[in-house]
């Protein structure tokens, strides 16, 4: 009894220690964006100080772009995601409901293009991006996101699509539903939370990106990824505006899934439980 | 209401292959039911009942012969436009649709007027004892009434063929026998063809006026329930039709005799004459166990042995003997004393004596008199 009491207390003690090692990170951003670039460039630790809002100023002034940069990513991700699930439904549903011997090499295969480091494919697409006229424009980044996101839509709503007895589509068939009355009044509705957290993820997948966002836009077309990495300027670094931007830039997407967490911990499942 | 045909009917997947029947999941499939006939598929699983249900239905495309559903060839026609309703094993009701809603959901994709659609459905749910449910969502049912349900959705349609997957299957014991007597009894009022396919022979005899005996994707025999257990057409459908099953005893044939060790029967003229003329040596007998009865004197059809097994059911008590290599079963009246270890003599009448080619395992004289396709155009 006492001894696993003593268990239960170890096990919580070294839960509370992971999730502060991983949680530090974000909790010293969020520290130093309230600190003056003095006090963020201090050698020793600094925990307590008195917080200023002096790199938030500076990092939402009139001259920083903040929301220039904010529209921007909001636009490629929402867009991005709205694509994406467009695309992915009509092949997942065709996967799911019609599978042929060639769907689990087809998925596995669309799921392989991740292993591509995005590197390895820069150069092919900073060349036809730049002859067609799309380096620097929302359009473009917008297709880069979705094709990246892409097969994990499709894998996701596949997944969800597959938890769907196949008697209810069959079901659907008899009544004399078509394949987009079956899509539209049963399947989507059935659908509905697993598309929820698909949509959810790839958004985030999309606001996240930085690698893309950096390499292929300047600043008519550049994403929150691009203004933080702005302010490691040649005059050197500023931890604290730049503390305070990363702030501003995450701010709405950990909000977003603050509010999302059971959504997005089912998706994350992958459909895997009901 | 319609004649539904299947001519030749074969489905092939390719490149799988299943049981003896080669590539073919059902193979020959010949049938014609009668306008408002309730026709029974069984067979063990892997048999073909359910495939050849999904070709009548369209869910799979028959890859040879003809499906004809009131004098039209639908083979290649889309399941939507075959004027068909399933009810599925698993229901397969819209979960996210009230019971109203999924019953109004075939209709309401015709385009039907409100009016009409709300008449049907509350027809449907009278006939069915469902109306308190009508606003209710599928997860909020019982299996029992989900089952209701799926059959409302099936009758609002007013189809010409009803297609019924085993449907009574994922229901306790006790709800079957009151479903299956329902949908008995809704299929005379409907008067509709229905296709029943179920595993369960039980199922088969008490609820077909015809029934499909299938295995490996062929059909074993068409007949009524009666004809199936009296004259089956070889060992398989002897085996399937009937609780408790029939017995088999490998025997010798000599002079209108027929014996193995513990066992010797006294054929009747017909069975011996047939024997005689065919030359068969080895039979197969089949005795189902509620023809035998305890022997005092030194009947001529007799089988001896030791009792292993003794289940005391109150209206019967079911005996199981050892009887050289073989064990018998036999249905015993309910005040029978019986004890473990006793030595057994039981008979039983020779014209309830079945006998089967080894070979072939088809039924020797005995045919049944009715042929199926007579039936069919009764």
């Amino acid at each position: 009894m006492r001894s696993k009491r003593f268990n239960n207390v170890a096990m919580g003690v070294l839960a509370w220690v992971v999730a502060l090692l991983i949680f530090f990170p974000i909790l010293w951003l969020l520290l130093t964006a309230f600190k003056t670039e003095q006090q963020a460039f201090t050698v020793v630790p600094n925990f307590f100080f008195s917080p200023t809002l002096e790199s938030f100023k500076t990092a939402l002034a009139q001259g920083s772009g903040y929301w220039h940069y904010a529209w921007n990513s909001v636009l490629t991700a929402v867009a991005s995601t709205v694509i994406g699930l467009a695309l992915a439904v009509p092949a997942a549903y065709a996967m799911a409901f019609y599978p042929n011997k060639r769907t689990d090499f087809l998925l596995v295969w669309m799921v392989s293009t991740k292993f591509i480091p995005a590197v390895g494919v820069l150069i092919p697409i900073y060349l036809v991006y730049s002859a067609v006229g799309l380096l620097d424009n929302a359009l473009g980044l917008t297709l880069l996101f979705t094709a990246m996101n892409l097969p994990i839509i499709v894998w996701m709503v596949y997944s969800y699509f597959r938890d769907i007895p196949k008697d209810i589509v069959e079901a659907a068939d008899i009544d004399g539903a078509s394949i987009m009355q079956t899509l539209f009044k049963v399947v989507l509705p059935l659908a509905l939370p697993g598309l929820a957290s698909t949509g959810l993820l790839a958004l985030i997948l999309a606001w996240n990106e930085s690698f893309w966002s950096i390499t292929m836009t300047d600043h008519s077309a550049a994403t929150l990824a691009v203004y933080i990495a702005s302010f490691k300027s040649a005059e050197g670094l500023f931890w604290a505006k730049m503390s305070a931007a990363s702030v501003l830039a995450i701010a709405p997407i950990i909000v977003l899934g603050w509010f999302t967490q059971r959504q997005m911990v089912r998706g994350l499942t992958f459909g895997a439980v009901k | 209401m319609a004649i539904v045909e299947l001519k030749n009917v074969a489905k092939n997947y390719g490149s799988q292959t299943k049981g003896s029947s080669g590539n073919n999941a059902v193979d020959n499939f010949n049938l014609v039911t009668r306008d408002g006939e309730f026709v029974v598929l069984v067979g063990p699983s892997g048999c073909g009942k359910s495939t050849t249900m999904r070709m009548i239905a369209g869910l799979e495309r028959n890859t040879e012969g003809e499906i004809l559903i009131g004098g039209r060839d639908v083979s290649q026609v889309p399941p939507k436009e075959r004027d068909i309703a399933m009810v599925f094993q698993s229901y397969a009701l819209y979960p996210h649709m009230s019971v109203a809603e999924n019953m109004a959901f075939s209709l309401r994709l015709k385009k039907r007027p409100a009016e009409e659609i709300k008449t049907k459905i509350d027809e449907a749910a009278q006939t069915l004892g469902i109306e308190p449910l009508l606003e209710r969502k599928p997860r909020e049912l019982s299996g029992g009434q989900r089952q209701r349900v799926a059959l409302g959705r099936a009758i609002v349609r007013d189809p010409q063929v009803f297609l019924m997957d085993e449907p009574l299957s994922n229901l306790d014991a006790k709800l079957r026998v009151d479903m299956r007597a329902e949908i008995v009894k809704l299929h005379k009022r409907l008067n509709v063809t229905t296709f029943y396919v179920t595993h369960d022979q039980v199922e088969a005899m008490t609820m077909g006026e015809r029934i499909v005996v299938m295995k490996d994707g062929r059909i074993q025999q068409i007949d009524t329930p009666i004809n199936l257990y009296e004259f089956p057409a070889n060992r398989f459908v002897a085996g399937f039709i009937g609780n408790p099953a029939m017995n088999f005893l490998r025997a010798r044939h000599a002079d209108g005799v027929v014996s193995g060790d513990g066992y010797g029967f006294t054929l009747d003229a017909d069975h011996t004459q047939t024997m005689t003329s065919q030359r068969v040596a080895d039979v197969w007998v089949g005795i189902r166990p509620e023809h035998l009865r305890l022997s005092d004197t030194v009947d001529t059809n007799r089988i001896e042995g030791r009792v292993e097994v003794v289940e005391t059911l109150g209206a019967v008590t079911m005996v199981q003997l050892s009887v050289g290599e073989h064990f018998v079963f036999a249905q015993l009246p309910g005040h029978q004393k019986v004890a473990i270890g006793d030595t057994l003599t039981l008979t039983c009448d020779s014209d309830k004596l079945h006998l089967f080619d080894t070979d072939s395992e088809l039924v020797i004289g005995r045919e049944s008199m009715v042929q199926p396709s007579a039936a069919a155009e009764a």
